[in-house]
């Protein structure tokens, strides 16, 4: 990577591109915000609840992990804390692209960044890399994106009010297999499994003995500090 | 300190995530054009990731009955098989419902 960036600039024609390029790959994003419509029902939000947290919260992992809040009460601070560690990769993702959107007027660098996800965010970096000046596929990708998962979670709401009984069909575990899903779909390091293990440990320990909820914190403090402590693994050197 | 889970209580609940997300995708950028994110920090971020992907996992595979827990085991195999997320979902709902027979 050469460390002359090229420009930044944003346009209409960049956005209406971005769309059309993640247009296929959004078309999964449907199944998996069907997936969230039907298991936020099952755990007792109204469908507009779903559609409303698809659409201001736009991030998977983290509504998944919230429905295991939910209750006749949400607690607070665990909800906070657990939002936050589980998107704290944004910040990550953020910082790889600072150098490109300084470039940017800020009203323009802070409200592109209002959709950035995954996929959006890495075909972004794969322009750049390439010396695309418009940022319009962060955007573009992003609208893409929340468009279909919006779309996914009205369908999934729709579908289902119709189930009454979620557990005999399965659907009580999508919640559990999408998280397992996007944590084995990771970056393959098996040096991650050390403070994995931690955060399994700390979490049973906290279910034991601290308040409840409160083993999503304890859990996610524990590995993060592990996996500090770890030496750094030859592939992270590389790249530092 | 907890919210109800009334209309209100469940809109406060997603607009204070919603804010959380905002903050992590634009934090980035702002701390960063501040001061550089370090090695360090970027470790315990990559950890805490799937860290709490885990802590939220456990009780499940504790406290769920063998549908569950079968379940995510369908979808363990099954994405280190494939490495395709949908299938592997796909696999543990169907594993719960089939064992719930």
């Amino acid at each position: 990577m050469s460390q002359t960036t090229p420009g930044a600039k944003l346009d209409v024609t960049g956005v209406l591109t971005g769309i059309r390029r993640m247009a296929p790959l959004s078309l999964f994003v449907v199944i998996f915000g069907l997936a969230f419509g039907v298991a936020a029902l099952a755990r007792g939000l109204s469908g507009f609840e779903a559609l409303l947290m698809s659409a201001l919260v736009f991030a998977g992992a983290s509504q998944f992990a919230a429905l295991e809040l939910w209750g006749p009460e949400i607690p607070l601070l665990p909800l906070i804390a657990t939002t936050f560690a589980i998107n704290a990769r944004h910040l990550l993702m953020g910082a790889a692209i600072q150098p490109w959107l300084a470039h940017l007027p800020p009203g323009q660098r802070y409200g592109s960044l209002v959709l950035m996800s995954d996929s959006n965010w890495a075909m972004a970096v794969a322009d750049r890399q390439r010396g695309e000046t418009n940022v319009g596929m962060l955007v573009g990708g992003g609208i893409a994106l929340w468009l279909t998962w919006l779309l996914g979670t009205l369908l999934g709401v729709i579908f289902g009010s119709g189930i009454t009984e979620p557990e005999r069909f399965g659907l009580d575990v999508i919640m559990g297999c999408f998280l397992l899903a996007m944590l084995v779909g990771g970056r393959r390091d098996l040096s991650m499994l050390v403070p994995w293990g931690a955060a399994a440990l700390a979490a049973l320990a906290a279910m034991a003995w601290l308040p409840p909820h409160s083993h999503v914190i304890v859990g996610a403090l524990a590995g993060g500090l592990v996996g500090l402590l770890l030496p750094a693994s030859p592939s992270q050197e590389a790249t530092a | 300190m907890s919210l109800p889970s009334t209309a209100m209580g469940a809109l406060a609940a997603i607009v204070i995530m919603a804010l959380v997300t905002y903050l992590t995708r634009a934090g980035g950028v702002f701390v960063m054009s501040r001061v550089p994110i370090g090695p360090r920090v970027e470790r315990f971020i990559n950890a805490m990731a799937g860290s709490v992907l885990v802590a939220v996992i456990t009780p499940m595979a504790i406290q769920g009955d063998w549908g569950a827990r079968l379940a995510l085991l369908a979808t363990l195999g099954t994405m280190l098989v494939l490495r395709k997320p949908l299938p592997a979902i796909a696999a543990g709902i169907l594993t719960a419902a089939l064992w719930r027979l």
